[in-house]
């Protein structure tokens, strides 16, 4: 298996800062603004963005939530299993809200479309958007596009692109990961 | 991370593996955090439809059933045995097979043969769960009472010390709380008259008791049970009164080991007989846990089995 890497850590915390300005720029003190990782790998990005938004505009007072979308997926009884679901933690609720949905990688699009199924149990916000790291062009299935985006790439099927992060006991990094006779997932 | 559980069925408990089990709980969590938001549905089983099958009476178990079959967006059919084509002598088999020529995708049934589930899972293609076949085994009850306690205890019941009480002869909730207790590393008595308990029950790895205080001492947890005078073709005891001053929990007895434990009951409750109204209304009763965590339970057990390709 190859790699090739997108982000190293600086470059990564550059665009972090940089997601967190536009972010600033769009919503301003964040008022009736709610963050929204998605499981399972969502959630340390949103995680991130969240603490660091903290961080750079302090005095702004945002909820984090983490919304498991394993229930409302398309592909139900189309897998050999089941997939096994992760938490959803929203202790708010969303109506009326300005919604922020992030997740790592954009990709088919399916999750996103899942996830605002999901989030629909919880009220009806008054406005969703779309927060990305890694945007995997040309390979949507669905009319979803990121509104805010770290990185577009282009893939080919037999890549993976692997976000990891130093919470997870390595260091942060972007990669794309190549493999060989298998079809790629994200 | 994917998960399926190795059996196309659920109809005893000891087809069930510990991890198995440990993927029904996990599911249920996240089931229980669905009931608890605003909107308490999903749309996963949209495209399934389920058939109750009720041949024997029941509140509990078939509302429990019908809610998760609804919560998850199954359609759902509800045929109970007094008002159907069986009570002019259809058998079983052609009257399951009727209802699968309407293209029935999952069967919950509840009979009062033993057995019945597991003949019907060899002649017919639909998933089938078994929610109480006569006297044998009534596998969700022993799994959403494994997963109160589980969460009673914060993640795991092993080593820990249960006792069931009452009749233990004729409750299919004994037998598969046994096998389901054993099997995820709990030690297990079994407590009630000498005609009350099956003669073989220390074969099958449990201790047998027939004082309850002396159970009480012992355990760190207890399942009531109702005497089923439905299935009684004999006197078994002498008296309901007589019963439940052996084998009644009150509250005295309750106070007399010092120290708190949780009460389960499976339900319908005989206040007075079996347990007394202060116990079934305590805190530290789990008789209203069970039910709410009956529905996640079965959510869970509805979703793994629905959930495999072309199953």
């Amino acid at each position: 298996m190859e790699n090739r890497e997108l982000f190293d850590e600086e470059k990564l915390h550059l665009t972090l800062s940089r997601l967190c300005a536009q972010l600033s720029e769009t919503y301003g003190d964040f008022e009736n603004t709610v963050l929204l990782g998605l499981q399972p790998r969502g959630v340390r990005f949103a995680k991130r963005i969240h603490s660091l938004l903290l961080h750079m505009y302090p005095g702004i007072e945002i909820p984090y939530g983490e919304l498991d979308v394993t229930f409302f997926r398309d592909d139900f009884r189309r897998k050999e299993s089941p997939l096994v679901a992760n938490q959803t933690n929203i202790q708010f609720l969303l109506e009326k809200k300005r919604v922020i949905l992030i997740d790592d990688v954009l990709y088919t699009g399916r999750t996103i479309r899942s996830a605002m199924d999901a989030m629909l149990s919880f009220g009806r916000p008054s406005n969703v958007k779309l927060l990305v790291l890694v945007d995997r062009n040309r390979k949507r299935e669905l009319p979803v596009q990121a509104d805010f985006c770290g990185l577009t790439v282009d893939t080919l099927d037999n890549e993976k692109v692997l976000v990891e992060w130093a919470e997870q006991g390595g260091k942060d990094s972007v990669r794309i990961q190549i493999r060989e006779n298998k079809k790629a997932e994200s | 991370m994917k998960g399926k559980l190795s059996v196309k069925h659920l109809l005893s408990i000891r087809d069930l593996t510990p991890e198995d089990v440990e993927l029904i709980f996990k599911t249920a969590d996240n089931f229980k955090g669905i009931l608890n938001a605003p909107i308490k549905k999903v749309p996963s089983l949209r495209d399934i439809t389920i058939v109750n099958l009720f041949f024997e009476n029941s509140t509990r178990t078939r509302v429990s059933f019908e809610l998760a079959e609804k919560r998850l967006s199954a359609d759902v059919i509800n045929f109970s045995s007094s008002s159907s084509s069986v009570s002019k002598g259809e058998s079983l088999l052609d009257t399951v097979n009727n209802l699968l020529a309407m293209k029935v995708d999952m069967v919950v049934m509840r009979h009062p043969a033993p057995g019945a589930c597991q003949y019907l899972s060899h002649h017919i293609p639909a998933i089938l769960i078994n929610a109480g076949d006569g006297t044998h085994e009534h596998p969700t009850q022993a799994l959403l009472d494994a997963y109160t306690l589980t969460q009673y205890w914060g993640g795991s019941i092993r080593g820990k010390k249960i006792a069931i009480v009452g009749d233990i002869r004729h409750s299919r909730v004994a037998f598969s709380d046994l096998l389901i207790f054993q099997k995820l590393g709990a030690e297990v008595c079994v407590c009630g008259p000498g005609t009350l308990i099956p003669p073989d029950m220390t074969s099958v790895g449990c201790k047998v008791s027939y004082d309850l205080d002396e159970t009480l001492a012992w355990c760190d947890a207890v399942i009531m049970l109702r005497i089923q005078l439905e299935r009684q073709d004999t006197a078994y005891i002498p008296s309901l009164r007589d019963y439940s001053l052996g084998y009644g929990l009150t509250r005295d007895r309750l106070q007399k080991i010092g120290r708190e434990i949780p009460v389960l009951h499976p339900g319908p409750i005989n206040r007075g007989v079996e347990i007394s109204s202060e116990v079934a209304d305590a805190p530290q009763s789990q008789i209203l846990n069970q039910v709410e965590n009956g529905v996640a339970v079965r959510m869970a057990v509805l979703y793994l089995l629905a959930g495999v390709a072309g199953g």
